[in-house]
């Protein structure tokens, strides 16, 4: 880092994309009135499409800049993609929740496009300190975000322990790249890794303690078992469209920086972390998939639903090098497209001050108003793993992987926990197909911009689950890309 | 190098600081309280940052420790406003009381 370092354009060029269209929004609400900013949401989601097609015509660029702190590569490339598709379907339904709710500011935009800068920069960085730096723009902004519904008290509540709980994580990892730094003299990945590899395992007790740290961190930031107490809170309280974009967005960009951190820099000390992350899985699959039939709040069900999701995650992420990370980064697409979906549902079973969020509000939904059921169905379905639907697939890379890298136990443990799982997603169905219920919503289709945001992700939740392999493929050299 | 005071000692010092400002958060409650030992666990981070530094007489570690001091400011700036719309709303920052998400 001793000589300035040289400017590489494309390393930052999906960056300077969302950023720029980011300030742009919040010049251009500057001489917007009136409370109508769907105008501000269409331009958020031409910036991530042009930031899409900047992506895959860097697809076969390899470039590593700025003195090794950010890469462009296919694995970054590819979750700038997974980022695009989740901010426009975010910003999509957005446009259609806001009418319901008091958040009639520019800034609401603004705001989750700078989130997603943040998130296209996690999945580049190389560097601890650029990792760190990138994770504090998304984690800032989505604190912001989760709060902007300033006159509602359960919004300021969530704000406030995603807030307090974000910064208390950050300590961990904070501190975590400290000892690194302090064991390896650098914050590089690619030095980190020759520096571990020199060592002997006896030299590398400040590395550990640090590596031990970051996983506290991390847990953190993915929610993983004991580290989940925030999510159900935070999903509950924040507004639905931007409890979407955490459930989707901040969780695939932390899995992102979790692989990159863990697969370049710390590759060497893997004997060390690989149990913990197992036992983390462990634990996560399983709390998750218990608490969750307990729930009688659809928002709260889905925040522990994607707690045993990031269980099915961190078994990927322990399988890493055999197989296991293609099958994460395949799962992480699967999870975006579903989840999105199922957010999007309860948006649309919303309505202006009757947020209709109690599983038993869902009675009798699913013959009065069948296109919101049919894509309900298709959503828990594949939630809970049904084939032919994309988190069949999911499932079945992820714990394949785990059996051929010999986690045998890893992999029983997460299809018994999942199975466990299909009960609380059929309980949405039985109650929107078999109960009687009175709940009124407005019509799906006066709602135009959430039924596009649900049919693109039911037809994804489809069609990639019937055809996974060409997303597989796709996963599989975004993974080879990485060290 | 003449080292007066070795590095470790700098370090287990900051993992003092920072075992008292993670105590803090987990037994205050008191909101400003809690954010304040979040910023304690920070500056421990920064002193350790500092120390080596020095110690392997290098730039990086006091160049990152501005960056650090950035982010801090720009959370606290956040943070603050938020603590502001909840105590407008609720009169209280204790967070035993906030419990209105609970299941």
């Amino acid at each position: 880092m001793a000589s300035a370092p040289e400017i590489s354009w494309f390393v930052i060029l999906p960056t300077v994309l969302v950023v720029g269209t980011g300030l742009l929004i919040l010049l251009i609400d500057l001489w917007m009135e009136g409370p109508d900013r769907d105008a501000l949401g269409w331009l958020g989601i031409a910036g991530l499409i042009v930031t899409a097609i900047a992506s895959v015509a860097l697809w076969n660029t390899h470039e590593i800049g700025f003195a090794g702190g950010m890469a462009v590569d296919r694995f970054a490339l590819f979750f700038n993609l997974l980022f695009c598709l989740g901010g426009i379907l975010a910003l999509l339904m957005s446009m259609n929740y806001l009418e319901t709710t008091d958040i009639r500011i520019g800034d609401y935009y603004s705001l989750t496009v700078f989130a997603i800068s943040g998130m296209v920069m996690m999945a580049a960085a190389t560097d601890l300190i650029v990792f760190f730096l990138a994770l504090e723009v998304m984690s800032i902004a989505v604190y912001a975000l989760a709060g902007i519904w300033r006159r509602q008290l359960r919004s300021n509540e969530a704000a406030l322990k995603y807030f307090v709980n974000g910064a208390f994580a950050t300590g961990f990892l904070l501190f975590g790249i400290a000892l690194i730094y302090g064991a390896t003299a650098s914050t590089e990945f690619a030095v980190i890794q020759q520096k571990l590899a020199a060592t002997t395992p006896d030299a590398r007790g400040l590395a550990t303690i640090g590596m031990a740290l970051l996983l506290v961190g991390f847990g953190f930031k993915v929610a993983a078992v004991p580290f989940h107490f925030w999510a159900p809170d935070v999903y509950e309280g924040a507004p639905t469209s931007i409890t979407a974009l955490m459930a989707v967005g901040v969780k695939a960009a932390a899995f992102a920086a979790f692989a990159r951190v863990f697969n370049d820099a710390l590759g060497p000390l893997m004997p060390d972390w690989q149990q913990v992350v197992a036992a983390l899985a462990i634990l996560t699959m399983i709390v998750g998939n218990v608490l969750a039939v307990l729930q009688r709040n659809i928002k709260r069900m889905l925040a522990y639903s994607s707690i045993a999701h990031a269980g099915y995650l961190l078994v990927g992420l322990v399988s890493l090098k055999d197989q296991g990370g293609p099958a994460l980064l395949f799962y992480l697409l699967a999870y975006t497209l579903m989840t999105i979906g199922a957010f999007a549902v309860v948006i649309a079973v919303g309505r202006r001050g009757q947020p209709n969020e109690q599983i038993d509000d869902y009675a009798g939904l699913g013959f009065r108003y069948p296109s919101l059921g049919l894509a309900m169905s298709i959503f828990m379905l594949s939630l809970a793993g049904f084939p032919p639907l994309v988190g069949f697939a999911g499932k079945l890379y992820i714990f394949s992987a785990a059996v051929h890298a010999g986690h045998v136990t890893l992999a029983m443990i997460g299809v018994l926990s999942s199975v466990v799982s299909v009960y609380y997603y059929l309980g949405v169905l039985v109650k929107m197909y078999m109960a009687e219920g009175d709940t009124v919503i407005d019509a799906p289709g006066t709602r135009p911009y959430l039924m596009a945001c649900l049919l693109i992700a039911a037809a994804g939740t489809v069609i990639v689950g019937v055809f996974p392999s060409g997303a597989y493929e796709l996963a599989r050299l975004s993974f080879a890309s990485l060290g | 190098m003449n080292e007066i005071v070795p590095t470790h000692y700098y370090v287990y010092l900051a993992a003092v600081l920072f075992g008292i400002g993670t105590a803090g958060v987990l037994t205050r409650r008191n909101l400003i309280v809690i954010f304040m030992s979040i910023e304690l666990m920070l500056n421990a981070v920064n002193l350790v940052f500092v120390a080596f530094a020095r110690h392997f007489q290098s730039a990086d570690g006091q160049a990152i420790v501005f960056l650090v001091m950035i982010v801090a400011a720009a959370e606290a700036a956040v943070g603050l406003a938020i603590f502001l719309s909840m105590f407008r709303n609720r009169e209280t920052l204790n967070a035993d009381e906030m419990n209105l998400l609970n299941g």
